[in-house]
């Protein structure tokens, strides 16, 4: 019974951060701008982990996945080699809703970068005066940088540390261009559920409409659990099939935070863990380097 | 065949033995349905249901496994596109209901779909190799009266937790589920609040479940369905801790074919709607099992699968 999708190649962007490319060329046809795919490393004991689709390759029929190594499942992940297989199922959600608004702010957070790419080239595409807003903790972690210049207007820049562009939070610039006038006609927020909130609340008093894509935890991503259930306007509603993109004034996101953390303790425990035999992997392997 | 449950399965069998190739779609990565993600282990091993695949596998039928029919492929473009004559829909029942009650997002409120699914296709029971985890539970609620009811009790007292309760709105008599199941949940010291709903989800500070607000039911004259209607009494809340709610009360039709093939007629739950001979709305289209008849049996699924071969094979040459 053929079940798995081989991986293609695979590339470690920064210490945490990976980029997969993986066989898969149905969901390549099929997938559009802000769909994500449900990935596994095994098939018997693995956590299936949803991921956005960061870019796909028609012809080549591959799509890119974009990763950072939080807990067990992603750190198993992150050990798959070309070749080896991989569970894939996709792609998922409802694609982002593109026209053309005028002016399209888009916040990528992190490794929220690689998903909102698509998107921006979308809104591109639809004829939209596109600003991205790149944040990222430190340098190492801003993905995505050469493919975001080339397919926005401008690229504005903001780290944590001040390691690349401004030191600032993505929020201080997302505000100043709000008071502009005009203002963005359309903000659209894919990162940390956190940086997602705060720029719903930057951009609530000045009326502007603002997505954001919920990353819940997920189960079987085609509405059979609920697991990933949200609060939006007072509804639940299911991010696998109803999102995974909402109005982010709507959210409820101490909810959605709060559901997000429900295994954080186990999995905190998972990355220690894992962290360390990767530490040790890599040291085994650097002195295997070194004797040759 | 859409679907790989006991209905897709058996449809696939009967259309393969007349000579026509046959493909299954099925979005999980594992053939079986509900009997593999549903159906716990200690009911029915799963390597049961592997080896029934493996027959139809050793027969020429084709799996195309996390393949979701709507998203992966639009229903249409398999007959139009790509050279099916037929297509089965027997995508199962989908969508878990909940009870619209306060704090039912809280975490460790599930749906039991969840719960087993977490339990039974990701194996989290197997605590040193299963990835996924399972929420850690001593005092565990589960709301509802019918076997996947039991079921998720059962699993729950097997994954460690210290008391299950049951709680339903009547009493033994009106409990959907198979009295067999319905006894060999009370052996295993599960207890049962009969006439008992809860109205809320209690948390603690964190957002977790702390405990549910539980009222008391009497029973009236018979409703619709015949059975004696609960009626509240009033003034009868109690909160009761619990630290696990896993919430059991029954399906609606997952939207996604429908949503995604507008020509499919569905009635108001979801439900596709079919003719005597399994076939919906759209020519060469068919549906059976739980996406035609709402949460029903495996013996229903795969007599709905049966009778859309037939069909099927009847306008196939
Ligand atoms: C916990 C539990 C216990 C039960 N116990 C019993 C019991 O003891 N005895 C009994 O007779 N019945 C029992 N039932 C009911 C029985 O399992 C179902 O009635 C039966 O499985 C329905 O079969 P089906 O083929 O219609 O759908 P399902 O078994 O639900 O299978 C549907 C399949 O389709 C797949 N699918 C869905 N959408 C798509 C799509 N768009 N594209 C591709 N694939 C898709 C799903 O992943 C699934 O594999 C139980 C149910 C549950 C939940
Ligand atoms: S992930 Fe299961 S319903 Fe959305």
């Amino acid at each position: 019974m053929h079940s798995q999708h081989k991986v293609i190649s695979k590339r470690r962007l920064s210490d945490e951060v990976y980029k997969m490319v993986i066989e898969a060329p149905l969901v390549a046809r099929e997938r559009k701008a802000g769909q994500f795919v449900i990935v596994q490393y095994d098939e018997d004991y693995a956590e299936r982990i949803p991921l956005t689709i960061a870019d796909a390759d028609l012809e080549a029929g591959t799509v890119t996945l974009v990763f950072q190594t939080v807990g067990a499942s992603t750190h198993k992940l992150a050990t798959k080699e070309p070749g080896d297989g991989i569970v894939l199922l996709g792609p998922l959600g409802n694609p982002t809703h593109i026209e053309k608004f005028g002016w399209a702010v888009c916040v990528g957070g992190g490794i929220g970068l690689a998903p909102l790419h698509p998107i921006v080239k979308a809104l591109k595409a639809a004829g939209n005066r596109v600003t991205v807003i790149s944040g990222a903790r430190t340098k190492d972690l801003l993905v995505m940088q050469e493919e975001m210049s080339a397919a926005a207007d401008e690229n504005i820049l903001v780290t944590d540390d001040g390691s690349a562009g401004r030191k600032a939070l993505v929020t201080e610039p997302l505000k100043e261009l709000c008071t502009l006038s005009p203002s963005p006609d359309i903000v659209v927020a894919i990162g940390p559920p956190i940086m997602m909130k705060f720029c719903a609340e930057t951009t609530r008093p000045f009326g502007v409409k603002t997505l954001a894509s919920l990353n819940t935890i997920m189960i079987d991503g085609t509405g059979m659990c609920g697991g990933c259930r949200v609060s939006v306007g007072g509804e639940t509603k299911f991010v696998c099939v109803d999102g995974p993109e909402f109005d982010a004034h709507q959210v409820d996101w101490a909810q959605m935070m709060t559901r997000l953390g429900a295994y954080k303790a186990i999995e905190k425990a998972h990355h220690d863990k894992c962290h360390m035999e990767m530490e040790i992997q890599e040291k085994i392997d650097a002195e295997k380097e070194g004797a040759k | 065949m859409v679907g790989a449950g006991p209905a897709g399965l058996t449809c696939a069998v009967d259309v393969r033995r007349e000579g026509h190739e046959v493909t299954i779609f099925e979005a999980f990565h594992k053939a079986g349905g509900v009997m593999v993600y549903g159906i716990p282990e200690f009911r029915l091993p799963k390597a049961l249901v592997a080896d029934e695949a493996g027959v139809l596998e050793s027969m020429g039928v084709r799996f195309e496994m996390n393949y979701l029919v709507g998203r992966t492929r639009k229903l249409l473009a398999l007959l139009k596109d790509d050279g099916y004559d037929a297509v089965f829909i027997g995508t199962g029942a989908g969508l878990p209901k909940f009870m619209d009650i306060p704090g039912e997002n809280l975490v460790g409120v599930f749906s039991a779909n969840e719960y087993l699914t977490r339990a039974n296709l990701m194996k989290a029971y197997d605590r040193v190799r299963a990835a996924t985890p399972i929420y850690p539970s001593e005092r565990v609620a589960v709301l509802g009266g019918g076997n996947v009811a039991m079921d998720a009790a059962r699993m729950a007292l097997r994954l460690g937790a210290e008391e299950v309760r049951v709680l339903y709105r009547r009493t033994r008599e009106e409990m959907p589920a198979r009295a067999e199941e319905v006894v060999h949940a009370m052996e295993e010291g599960i207890i049962f609040d009969f006439l008992r709903s809860p109205t809320k989800v209690l948390g603690d500070d964190s957002g977790r479940v702390a405990a549910l607000e539980v009222q008391s039911f009497e029973l009236g004259l018979p409703d619709a369905s015949g059975r004696r209607r609960p009626m509240a009494v009033r003034g009868s809340e109690e909160i009761i801790p619990f630290d696990t709610v896993i919430v059991a009360v029954g399906n609606e039709s997952n939207p996604l074919i429908s949503r995604t093939t507008p020509e499919l007629n569905v009635d108001k739950w979801g439900h596709i709607l079919v003719d005597e001979k399994q076939k919906t709305s759209m020519d060469l289209v068919y549906a059976g099992g739980d996406i035609v008849l709402g949460a029903a049996t495996v013996i229903l699924a795969m007599g709905e699968g049966r009778r859309a071969a037939q069909a099927i094979n009847e306008v196939v040459q």
